[in-house]
């Protein structure tokens, strides 16, 4: 019993207001961290600013330039199958390949932590019904989800987001579900609940503040799977249609370029590699900066 | 144990109704009309009618589930619509080729994720554990079907060693392990090998890490015992936990392999999906999915009762 209590991270009652400022410092002192949250910023920038920063139109090609190398006068990067600038279409390619990457689990945050914070704090019937759920979505394999769903639903930006939202709820719901119902149990808690507040009450100031933080991180570590899955989604060709660039779609119609130019047709897989990974080591950094005791 | 085994078998037997309720429901929330993909464009609302009868679907949704379960549970998961041929005789002849592809890979991913968490956990904070640890973010964070294509570039491409894609001469029917047939297989298993080497590996760093640091471990050194001596008490702790990760590896591999078997054109349940879908064969789709999950069910089944059998520390 006592073991166990050990074993789990422990909840510190009440954090002092400069609890995430002190994470924060942590964080920035973190310079693996911290260069990966310059390499994502980067990317990012460059999504947005996609009109201003890229050189050409991702759209608009000549077949008389198709494939070219990298390095290229005029292309950096070379061109691609169509002959449309690599460098342009990997910039343009941020915007929808990051779109994917991220919404799900943003969406799936929300909504997985509402089930989860419901489910803990009410616990009894209405925790096992919601849990066992939840547990039947937890028991398909990540990537055989998304693609069942989204094979099912139809090909299509929305249909993709939408199947990936669903993949990432019960993971984010479980650890939700695990965090309230320790923290239900606690101390401060039962003082509150003793002291006549509502269930409401309970849940907006003392458990959100308390919750959040666990699975905050814990979401941010999925951003990572979720990138490689909704590009491999796209790479199927279940997710965002040609011509629009998308890293995923672009490394799917390059395959056929594997012998004429393979590195140019190896650049979108580096751009999700880049950010995926960058994303991974952000990730640890924030759970390490959270992690050591004050 | 063996009540720990009842139970968890009990606890098993909804989670796998619910999962047949939402293979069941992926026809019934694709959009259009199920029989659309059977239909010629031409056909007259009779036959629109009768088939719908044929089919079953003018019951309700409940009538249709117990129906599709009865069946599924004899074996019969329906006919294709692209070839024609039973669901479950398609689903058969390339579950085997996935098992195969996926048990190298999970092979190849714990070996080597266990050499690397060894390295990272033992010297700890040192530029080995860098280095290992360093190998782990790779294999979680590499998009695989992007370091599948790589590899293709560098081995098939450009040095012309290994073979891009397929399983050989004769296809899967005639899969023999001798080395033409194998080196079909490397490229393949390789590139999955990397998402559980990288998961293994960070979850024995940390095992190693805690172990080390455990009381019993300065007991051990402080009797004499030999520095092998103490490796082989920490490698005994770490197996149950470490083998369990495998094994739930290996059931994500079976379900996940679609994007590496379409980058290999490996002819497995990743391809049949992929048919599938783009066929808009739902039978098909259906069955494969309900396959897969029931195998994943079913194995993460078998990894907690063998875990809870190895580790004796594990009360449940």
């Amino acid at each position: 019993m006592v073991d166990a209590t050990l074993s789990q991270p422990a909840i510190t009652a009440v954090r002092s207001a400069g609890y995430w400022q002190n994470v924060g410092k942590r964080l920035v002192r973190d310079k693996t961290a911290m260069a990966a949250a310059g390499v994502l910023l980067l990317i990012l920038l460059a999504a947005i600013f996609a009109p201003l920063v890229a050189p050409m139109d991702p759209l608009e090609g000549r077949l008389i330039n198709r494939l070219k190398p990298i390095g290229t006068e005029g292309h950096l990067l070379g061109t691609d199958e169509l002959g449309r600038d690599m460098l342009s279409r990997l910039i343009w390619g941020g915007r929808l390949s990051l779109l994917m990457g991220v919404t799900p689990v943003v969406l799936a945050f929300f909504i997985g932590s509402a089930i989860g914070i419901i489910a803990g704090y009410a616990g009894g019937w209405t925790n096992t019904l919601i849990m066992r759920t939840v547990d039947i979505f937890y028991a398909f394999p990540s990537v055989l989800l998304a693609v069942a769903l989204s094979g099912a639903l139809g090909a299509g930006l929305g249909n993709a987001l939408l199947s990936l939202t669903v993949v990432f709820i019960p993971p984010i719901a479980r650890v939700a579900e695990s965090v309230t119902t320790r923290l239900r149990s606690s101390d401060f808690i039962e003082a509150a609940r003793a002291s006549g507040a509502g269930a409401l009450t309970i849940v907006r100031v003392h458990v959100l503040g308390n919750v959040l933080g666990p699975i905050f991180v814990y979401a941010t570590s999925l951003i990572a799977v979720s990138m490689i899955l909704a590009s491999g989604l796209s790479f199927l060709g279940l997710g965002v249609r040609p011509p629009n660039p998308e890293w995923g779609l672009m490394l799917n119609t390059l395959r056929t370029a594997i012998y004429a130019q393979p590195w140019v047709a190896a650049l979108p897989g580096a751009m999700i590699f880049m950010v995926s990974i960058s994303f991974n080591l952000l990730s640890d950094g924030l759970r390490s900066a959270m992690e050591v005791r004050q | 144990m063996l009540g720990y085994t009842l139970r968890r078998i009990i606890y098993t037997a909804p989670v796998l109704l619910g999962v047949s309720v939402v293979c069941f429901a992926l026809v019934h929330i694709s959009p259009g009309d199920p029989l659309i993909s059977i239909l010629p464009a031409d056909a007259s609302v009779e036959l629109q009618e009768r088939l719908l009868v044929l089919y079953g679907f003018d019951r309700s949704y409940i009538e249709q589930f117990f129906l599709w379960l009865g069946r599924a549970l004899q074996g019969d998961l329906g006919t294709s619509i692209a070839t024609g041929r039973p669901v479950t005789a398609e689903v058969m002849r390339a579950v085997g080729n996935t098992l195969m592809l996926a048990s190298v890979a999970t092979v190849i991913g714990f070996v080597l994720g266990c050499f690397f968490g060894f390295v990272a956990g033992y010297f700890s904070n040192s530029p080995l554990d860098k280095a290992a640890s360093a190998a782990a973010v790779f294999g979680v964070s590499v998009p695989h079907y992007w370091l599948g294509m790589v590899l293709v570039i560098i081995f098939s491409a450009q040095l012309g060693w290994l073979p891009a894609a397929g399983a050989g001469p004769g296809g899967s029917s005639q899969w023999k392990f001798d080395a033409e047939h194998l080196s079909y297989m490397i490229l393949p298993a390789l590139t999955m090998s990397v998402i559980p080497m990288g998961i293994i590996a960070r979850t024995v760093r940390a095992l190693v890490a805690e172990i080390l640091a455990q009381e019993f471990v300065i007991g051990l050194r402080a009797r004499g015992l030999s520095e092998f001596g103490v490796f082989l008490h920490v490698v005994k702790n770490a197996a149950p936990t470490a083998l369990a990760v495998m094994g739930v590896q290996l059931g994500y591999l079976l379900g996940g392999s679609i994007l590496i078997e379409t980058v290999f054109s490996w002819p497995g349940t990743g391809m049949l999906l992929n048919s599938a879908i783009f066929q808009r064969d739902l039978p098909l789709l259906q069955g494969t999915i309900l396959v897969l999950a029931m195998f994943f069910v079913v194995l993460n089944l078998i990894v907690d009762v063998m875990q809870s059998a190895l580790d004796p520390r594990i009360k449940r």
